[in-house]
């Protein structure tokens, strides 16, 4: 940039779509305060009744895992198929179960 | 014409004509989010302006549509409040007369949700919601830049002293007003001040902003007597219709 | 492009860089570069903070902020006629349909900004003259037809070069394409409407149209880019799935689709050799003019002075209002921690 000025900080948005569903991230905006990035979110992500509900993170306060730990953090569930219910083996005339 | 033709009138165009000046806005915002938010004011104010354009000409009763009523009526028909006709400044002026005109909507507004006349009632219904957000949007800003730098403060503050003079107009009671408060249409326009002032002055607070003295000159927008900008704003917007009369588009 | 410092200060943080990017250039080398490509070769999404080549970022970054910028810039052409719109209900239309160019802008920036750049810096670019941007957005519009005309030709193509971006290697971009196809249908739509009523209304208005038409046809047309032949970057961006077809063949598909829409308007394209190829059901279509593409690209198209003064006005004087909100938020936070001391 050419001037000194600082820039926006950068804010995460979530978007719940309608009630009954989790908030769902949508992408970023900039916004200097807490309300601006609310006003923002419902500007740019909210055209379309998308949402009646939006969450707005500073994205410098968001601690993400790392995809280099990704074998050390999610292999290890991938043998455990005994978590899953069709790892069992129950008769067909068993019923409700 | 009829009060209650003229009083719907000086709704819709004020709604209208300050559509039109933020609609100036769109891509030459400070930031692209205020682009969008700028825009989304217009767009609120044009949808007021076209139920309440359509409604006066029903009341009129000459058939006009509209478009009509927007394209074809000259300077002095039109009623909207000074204020709203005034140029657009640099964005602190754009706030500031924003915010004033927003904090005058929404006591008319909330007052007309009370209207004998169910059609203003009902649009009165719809524009109360979206009032409320163009407030929190103007009065946001306004904090933001009274409060924010030396030249950001300096700039609300001079331009409040340049608009503060038309805002006598938005409470001054006239035979329109005093006939459509007798049928319970809407409020005096004097009953919108106590409220309007309450607003006004807590923001002004934490904006560390100062109310100017009234000025003892008012303003007549709404009886068709205009600053010298509106015929301009006009001459805009109604260009190219007026270049093809009859067609449509 | 890379930012070995200042990462957490302009990526998402959802989304900011791992470990794998910061690996020595030498490391990157052989395995890693065979693994990427499996998992691209496998239609499997790459995340911001996977690890990816230099050049594929590179690539992206210029690729997604020059399309962000041309929907900035793009404001600009159909913004010019929202004062004068012919009625309110176009009035209303053209401000929805330009703020969307906004935010289409807005949403591609924030795209950019995963890889590792920040958005004032791609801005500074931009207002530079260093940054690229579509060059039909450098054509003038003097009529409300070029307003229908733009939607209809100019947003026309964009869908069509968009599209395929929905299934891009690269989740942030494909996911704001998928936002962006979805709000765009409508812009095309609207403009052809724009181009029923003038080409059914009055003589002048007819005329009008095909004025239009005959000036936005052919920088359509250049709108894909050069043809494959010419093309720098498309084999490998092809082998990147960053690009699912070539210039040539999206560029036919839009000649086949437009040609009939032309035909039901009554208008006539401005092309002498376009004709009906029957056998291998096309239409074929004269040479493209690429000397005007490279001048506009250059910079000397008849709009470019325009439209990048146009931004850098709103960029200088906006800054006091950028500066009073950060401002203002700082002395809120000063405030707040005096109040707890």
């Amino acid at each position: 940039m050419t001037d000194n000025s600082q820039d926006w900080p950068l804010y995460e948005i979530f978007i719940r779509a309608r009630s009954g569903l989790d908030h769902k991230h949508v992408g970023s905006l900039h916004a200097t305060d807490a309300r601006m990035a609310i006003e923002h979110a419902r500007d740019l992500y909210t055209r379309r009744q998308e949402g009646v509900s939006i969450w707005a993170v500073r994205s410098s306060d968001i601690v993400a895992s790392d995809p280099a730990d990704a074998d050390t953090l999610f292999e290890p569930a991938r043998d455990k198929v005994y978590r899953h219910p069709t790892f069992y083996d129950i008769p067909d005339e068993v019923k409700t179960l | 014409m009829m009060p209650h033709c003229a009083y719907v009138l000086r709704i819709a165009d004020t709604s209208l004509i300050l559509a039109q000046r933020l609609g100036e806005w769109v891509g030459h915002a400070p930031a692209i989010e205020e682009d969008l938010g700028l825009a989304n004011v217009s767009l609120d104010l044009l949808g007021q302006a076209r139920m309440l354009l359509s409604y006066a000409g029903e009341l009129e009763g000459r058939g006009r549509s509209e478009d009509d009523l927007a394209y074809l009526r000259e300077e002095s028909e039109f009623l909207n409040a000074t204020l709203v006709e005034q140029p657009n400044g640099d964005f602190g002026q754009t706030v500031v007369r924003q915010f004033l005109v927003d904090a005058w909507q929404l006591e008319l507004y909330e007052q007309l949700l009370e209207s004998k006349d169910p059609r203003l009632a009902e649009i009165a219904a719809k524009a109360v919601k979206e009032t409320r957000y163009h407030l929190r949007y103007s009065a946001g800003w306004l904090v933001r830049l009274g409060d924010g730098t030396d030249e950001s403060h300096a700039r609300v503050q001079d331009a409040l002293t340049r608009l503060w003079p038309l805002t006598g107009e938005l409470f001054s009671t006239d035979e329109v007003d005093r006939e459509i408060a007798q049928a319970g249409i809407g409020p005096a326009a004097e009953a919108l001040l106590p409220g309007w002032s309450a607003r006004v002055a807590a923001v002004f607070a934490e904006a560390r902003l100062a109310a100017p003295v009234m000025s003892p000159f008012s303003w007549h927008g709404k009886q068709g007597r205009h600053s010298e900008h509106l015929g301009f704003v006009l001459a805009e917007m109604q260009s190219l219709h007026r270049a093809h009369p009859g067609a449509t588009w | 492009m890379r930012r070995d410092s200042g990462v957490d200060l302009y990526t998402q943080g959802l989304d900011s860089l791992g470990k794998d990017c910061l690996r020595d250039e030498a490391e990157e080398s052989g395995t890693f570069e065979q693994r990427f490509q499996t998992r691209v070769d496998a239609e499997e999404k790459i995340e911001p903070k996977d690890w990816m080549p230099e050049a594929y970022r590179r690539t992206l970054i210029r690729q997604i902020s020059q399309h962000a910028h041309s929907e900035i810039v793009g404001m600009l052409p159909e913004g010019n006629w929202i004062t004068r719109a012919p009625s309110l209900l176009r009035k209303t239309i053209l401000i929805a349909k330009v703020q969307d160019e906004g935010g289409h802008g807005a949403y591609l920036y924030s795209a950019t900004e995963t890889l590792g750049v920040s958005r004032d810096e791609l801005i500074g670019q931009l207002l530079e003259g260093k940054a690229k941007y579509s060059s039909i957005f450098n054509y003038p519009t003097p009529t409300w037809a070029d307003v229908g005309a733009i939607g209809w030709l100019v947003d026309g193509a964009a869908i069509m070069n968009q599209v395929p971006l929905c299934r891009c290697s690269y989740g942030p971009y494909a996911r704001a394409m998928v936002r962006i196809c979805k709000e765009e249908s409508f812009h095309q739509r609207q403009g052809y409407e724009i181009m029923m009523r003038l080409s059914r209304g009055t003589t002048a208005q007819k005329d009008m149209a095909q004025q239009a038409l005959n000036r936005w046809w052919w920088p359509s047309l250049m709108m894909f880019g050069p043809s494959d032949a010419e093309s720098k970057h498309s084999a490998q961006s092809m082998r990147w799935k960053i690009k699912r077809f070539s210039n040539d063949e999206l560029r036919q598909k839009f000649v086949d689709y437009t040609v009939p829409q032309a035909e039901f308007l009554g208008l006539t394209i401005p092309d002498p050799d376009l004709r009906r190829d029957e056998a291998a059901q096309h239409y074929r279509f004269g040479t493209i003019d690429w000397n005007e593409f490279e001048q506009v690209l250059k910079g000397h198209g008849p709009c470019n002075r325009e439209r990048l003064e146009a931004r850098r006005r709103a960029h200088d004087e906006g800054r006091w209002v950028r500066d009073a909100a950060i401002a203002h938020a700082a002395k809120q936070a000063a405030r707040k921690n005096s109040r707890a001391a």
